[in-house]
């Protein structure tokens, strides 16, 4: 039951990326996260409006992108899908496999809104034309 | 007790974090940012300064984990025990309450950091590094973390430990590893703790244990401890501690560190640790993690391999 603070890890870096390009509303937070994270994302999902009340990403969607369980396997060299608890390969039933998929926990992306103020920024490209 | 302490952003993670050079619009106008870190970033940051902190001082940490009442006290009592005069030992204790664990290592004459969590079910590498100020490294060989009882949450925390070792207690039943694979698949060592019970409780089987643990696709060894009658229950556990320490002396002066094997992110994350990670279960554990893993599966007798395993376990552990 530590989605909750994992919210609270989630919020401070999705509040250092938008200040760092001066936004003034997060959008929209896609997760990815397989099911040997240790993270459920359903609970996540509970979590997260009180993790991120009275913050830049109050309103933002949160997206949980559901990872697969997948493993490559050493001694037959092919991929296959497996489950949390049965990591063997689904061709020759070798316990000797690699998790490709499946223990992911990752912020992959964020949209936000930023405001067009030239003064703001510091980096050339982003400076808008003069209406 | 740091060099840098507060150093969060290296320039290793850098872009990872600041995402330069990655920006896009979406279709409606808004920024979007590729970011791709861990959800707890924070965390591993200060984990991987943790890490550094223990190689710089030539310390081996491990973290210790199981449900609560497994055993683990009892096991790093004896364990001092075991090893006084010939490794300096201290210990982190993590509960929700009270400081009996750390008055029960004092008294073992080792010193202990208990960190109370409230009521967090796991510790993390922040409440680690503040029970570091209260311990001098210098003079220590191996730091034990005992996490809190939860066969759960710590298995997600990076505490900048070296090693995971997960107890599976006799009376809790065999189906653990299949139960809770989050927490079997990040252990570097399994430990059968109240093995003596055996007898007692037959209902659990060793072997289905042991299968269940290899269906995680683990190799790692799988080792009987008990703490009551004669000493030998703890010869393997003891053994596996030794070899560790001295790995890590190995790695110290080779300028290498290590991390758990199973640890969840960061193999793909940071490719460069992988890597030793990769070399230590090959060299030291292929062979005969097979040998056992493909007999736990199929039912195999088990003194054999007990017997083979020691026979592997003699020779120096790679790092």
């Amino acid at each position: 039951m530590h989605e909750l603070s994992v919210c609270l890890s989630l919020l401070e870096q999705v509040e250092r990326i938008a200040r760092e390009h001066g936004a003034e509303r997060v959008e929209r937070i896609l997760l990815r996260i397989g099911p040997l994270s240790g993270v459920e994302a359903a609970l996540l999902t509970h979590a997260y409006p009180l993790a991120a009340a009275g913050s830049i990403a109050e309103h933002a969607r949160l997206d949980i992108e559901p990872a697969p369980v997948r493993v490559h396997c050493i001694d037959c060299g092919q991929e296959s899908e497996a489950s949390p608890n049965r990591l063997l390969c689904a061709h020759c039933s070798s316990y000797h496999t690699k998790l490709s998929s499946g223990d992911e926990m990752l912020l992959a992306s964020l949209e936000m809104s930023i405001p067009e103020e030239p003064s703001e920024t510091q980096e050339p490209p982003a400076a808008p034309p003069s209406p | 007790m740091c060099d840098t302490c507060g150093c969060n952003i290296t320039p290793g993670n850098e872009h990872l974090v600041r995402a330069d050079g990655k920006h896009a619009k979406t279709a409606d106008g808004r920024a979007a940012v590729e970011v791709l870190t861990s959800l707890l970033d924070e965390n591993d940051h200060q984990a991987l300064h943790n890490r550094e902190h223990f190689d710089s001082q030539a310390v081996l940490a491990l973290n210790l984990m199981s449900s609560p009442g497994a055993g683990k006290t009892s096991l790093l009592e004896a364990t001092i025990e075991a090893l006084a005069g010939e490794l300096r030992i201290a210990v982190i204790e993590g509960d929700l309450e009270t400081e009996n664990n750390a008055e029960r290592v004092r008294a073992k004459g080792v010193p202990a950091i208990q960190i109370a969590t409230g009521s967090a079910c796991h510790l993390d590498a922040h409440m680690v590094h503040d029970a570091l100020h209260q311990l001098d490294l210098a003079d220590i060989d191996l730091l034990f973390i005992e996490n809190v009882g939860n066969l759960v949450c710590p298995a997600s925390f990076d505490l900048g430990q070296h090693r995971n070792v997960t107890l599976l207690s006799v009376p809790e039943g065999d189906d653990k590893p299949a139960k809770y694979p989050v927490m079997f698949r990040a252990a570097d060592l399994v430990l059968l703790s109240k093995a003596d019970l055996l007898p007692v409780l037959d209902d659990f089987d060793p072997s289905r244990a042991e299968g269940y643990l290899r269906q995680l696709a683990s190799s790692v060894p799988f080792e009987r401890v008990a703490i009551r009658g004669d000493q030998d229950q703890l010869s393997s556990w003891l053994h596996w501690l030794r070899a560790e320490v001295a790995a890590q002396g190995r790695r110290r002066a080779a300028g290498k560190t290590a991390r758990p094997s199973g640890q969840p992110d960061g193999p793909r994350l940071q490719p460069h640790a992988h890597a030793h990670t990769h070399t230590h279960t090959h060299t030291h554990e292929h062979d005969l993690g097979t040998e056992r893993a493909a007999a736990a599966v199929s039912g195999q007798d088990h003194d054999h391999l007990h017997h083979h395993r020691h026979h592997h376990q003699g020779a120096p552990s790679a790092a």
